[in-house]
């Protein structure tokens, strides 16, 4: 072949076999760039000076192309791990809720701890989308798509919980204000009827705030559909075996880029980057920011509510809003960073937009709401101690807190509380250090850390509370089924197919915002040039 | 006074004339002169949105007040139904609680009033972009132009329309020459 086809040029390079055309070798010294400590330079959000074209090439490459063939076996596995969570749930409905290990002592257990736990994590997302977006902080660019992504499949993975712990699945209409024919309301009063509302608005204003971003970015994957139909650029599907056996592949009738105009067509509703367009679009996303930055902070506060308005003592706490939101963020960025980490060693050129200053940044936050949850435990501690309520003081000294050899009133729990504080406590403190804020390898560790810690704590707040109540009498244990384990795990299965799915099918960045803050998208970036032939030089 | 009809050599009507720039700030600069000129039927198109180009098209404010007005609508609607379902659903169907009044006890219908009023404003705020931007909208004239497809990708493009009193077929594309365009074509309705 002597003619190099640009696009094949342009294929390698996606595919990392050739540096981009501006590659900028690494300083050994101050690494890929990212990482300047500098506080009058901007770190650059987008590495080896990559164009705009670039940008879009390689955010749409990972839609367009067809993946590496992990991706069809992580996808393969993660969707028969979630049919395990369909089985179980149709167990549940058709034997009932005795199929969980739940108890008359223990009566919330997993179920309410896997709500929780899912609803937590789905807190990063808007809060990177939101708060971040309010405190202008360019860097989220590179991760709110996928944050916010993430958010709403938690969000489905919490919601599961609560409508089939309710015992009759078929009256879990009842939660919402349904005119009916027995002439009965919801309770207003109760946090459980707030839950509802809360969670359910979260899921839809979430759902929004990710579809508005879509917008601009779907039209972008539609008009390169367009374009490269107009060319005759386009193929017939071909489906190809995720295993290599001697079988013909088959060919489809129709090409997928048609399927890609109608269907991003149809979801990015005419978008044509207009000026206009984007004033209002910016705007309204202002708003929708200011908006779900309140919203996040109650939703998990009403989640608190649910345990914060009861009686039991390890409850009955006042703290429990704030020390909720905070472990909310910290899951949350954890699992952000936990599903992140591995595509960007897996997908081609995503450590170039998702630097390394990202991580860091994301790490000092783990750290900083890891210092947050431990204040909270040790001030529920305190509290206890200081109010001078026995019962208070028996739930976290006795309950929770002292193992079972250590005293005759020793907890059975006692793992669980240790497993929290080391997890949640101790495992981020090594982020004090730069050299594992930077270490992708220790990022990701502590990052499992912290999601099973951040479980850990759900349970420790739900079970062990409420396993030993005021009455030694009544006083139980929860074990739970392989149904109970069965039906969590199998949530991660639901989780980890969408995320796949959504990296498969969606742009992963958002490439109209990521462009806009690279050098070059502010006019004012060639105020010293007279030549104004250069579009990807910025500079002051 | 009725405008001229502008028709191609084939026949077709015109759109407007598509301009291509080479960067956001040529295409900043071009907005400007345009605006000076008087037009009104015109826009840019960036692949991301420019950094006051609000101002340079001199549309600040305008564009989005009434849409402000929509919103701010949906949220007090959002937070006064809202808070009028609770009050009419306990009066309705009084559940007592803790031995309070039914209905005069209102602080624990605030979580739910605030939540149906973020709900309202989200909906309001993408619905009234959508609306006064005046989409979905099925096609559009500038989509024709292969050129103008790229404008999702990095290219960036400032459109007169042919309906605008000022518009002329030669007289509108010196401008936008003299702007620094580097590329202008027709557009067909």
């Amino acid at each position: 072949m002597s003619v190099i086809n640009p696009d094949q040029i342009n294929a390698e390079r996606l595919a990392g076999l050739r540096p981009s055309p501006g590659h900028v070798d690494i300083d050994p010294a101050l690494g890929d760039g990212s990482l300047v400590d500098d506080p009058a330079e901007n770190a650059p959000l987008v590495l080896n000076n990559r164009s705009f074209h670039d940008v879009t090439e390689i955010v749409c490459g990972y839609t367009e192309k067809a993946p590496g063939f992990w991706w069809i076996h992580v996808v393969g596995f993660a969707a028969t791990v979630a049919s395990i969570t369909q089985i179980m749930i149709l167990y549940l409905i058709i034997t009932g809720v005795g199929v969980w290990g739940l108890n008359n002592q223990v009566d919330w257990a997993w179920d309410i701890t896997n709500f929780v736990f899912w609803i937590g994590i789905g807190h990063a997302g808007t809060l990177i989308s939101a708060i971040l977006c309010l405190l202008k902080q360019q860097w989220r660019t590179a991760v709110n798509r996928a944050a916010e992504a993430m958010t709403i499949f938690a969000v489905i993975c919490a919601g599961i919980f609560p409508g089939i712990h309710v015992g009759r699945v078929w009256f879990a209409w009842m939660l919402f204000p349904v005119p009916n024919y027995n002439w009965i309301w919801p309770n207003f009063r109760s946090p459980l009827l707030w839950d509802v509302f809360a969670v359910s608005t979260y899921f839809t204003v979430s759902l929004l705030f990710w579809y508005m971003g879509l917008i601009p970015d779907l039209a972008t994957l539609r008009d390169r559909a367009h374009l490269r139909l107009r060319r005759g650029e386009s193929r017939n599907i071909e489906l190809r075996f995720p295993v290599p056996l001697p079988l013909p592949t088959i060919r489809l009738p129709f090409k997928a880029d048609v399927l890609r105009a109608y269907i991003y067509g149809f979801f990015a509703v005419g978008w044509r980057f207009s000026s206009t367009h984007w004033y209002r679009y910016e705007k309204a996303y202002l708003i929708l920011a200011g908006i779900s930055t309140p919203l996040v902070l109650s939703v998990h506060s009403i989640v608190s509510f649910d345990f914060a308005t009861s009686v039991i003592p390890g409850w009955h706490t006042t703290i429990f809003p704030p020390y909720f939101v905070a472990g909310a963020v910290f899951g949350g960025f954890a699992m952000v960073l936990l599903l992140l980490i591995p595509l960007r060693a897996l997908l081609p050129n995503f450590e170039d937009l998702l630097t390394l200053r990202h991580i860091e940044n994301m790490a000092k936050i783990i750290l900083v709401t890891g210092m947050l949850v431990g204040f909270a435990y040790s001030m529920e501690f305190f509290i206890a101690y200081y109010s001078g309520s026995e019962y208070e003081w028996h739930a976290f000294m006795y309950n929770r807190a002292t193992p079972i050899w250590g005293s005759d009133k020793g907890a059975p729990y006692w793992w669980a509380y240790w497993a929290m504080i080391t997890c949640n406590v101790l495992s981020p403190q090594v982020f004090w250090f730069k050299k594992m804020r930077r270490s992708v390898i220790a990022v990701w560790i502590v990052a499992c850390f912290v999601t099973v810690g951040m479980w850990f704590e759900r349970f420790v707040i739900i079970v062990t509370s409420i396993h030993r109540a005021y009455l030694p009498g009544e006083w139980g244990m929860f074990f739970p089924t392989p149904v109970d384990i069965l039906t969590f795990v199998g949530t991660c299965g639901i989780f980890l197919t969408l995320f796949m799915l959504f990296v498969r099918l969606l742009p992963v960045f958002p490439m109209a915002e990521l462009k806009a803050v690279m050098p070059g998208a502010s006019p004012h970036d060639y105020h010293d040039e007279h030549d104004d032939d250069h579009d990807s030089e910025g500079g002051h | 006074m009725a405008r001229p009809i502008y028709k191609t050599e084939s026949g077709a009507t015109v759109y407007g004339i598509l301009a291509e720039f080479s960067n956001p700030y040529t295409l900043s600069e071009a907005a400007k002169s345009v605006r000076d000129a008087g037009f009104r039927k015109w826009d840019t198109h960036s692949p991301f949105p420019i950094h006051e180009m609000e101002e340079s098209m001199g549309i600040v404010g305008k564009a989005i007040r009434p849409m402000m007005f929509v919103i701010g609508c949906g949220a007090l609607l959002g937070v006064c139904g809202g808070y009028l379902m609770q009050w009419w659903i306990n009066y309705d169907y009084a559940i007592i609680v803790q031995g309070k009044p039914t209905y005069q006890a209102w602080e624990p219908f605030v979580p739910i009033t605030f939540e149906l009023g973020v709900l309202f404003t989200a909906f309001s705020s993408i619905l009234g972009m959508l609306a006064f931007n005046g989409l979905p909208r099925h096609h559009h004239p500038l989509f024709s132009s292969d050129r103008f497809l790229r404008s999702s990708d990095d290219a960036f493009f400032l459109s007169v329309e042919a309906r605008d009193e000022k518009f002329d077929p030669s007289a509108t594309r010196r401008l936008l020459e003299e702007a620094g365009a580097t590329h202008i074509e027709l557009i067909e309705e």
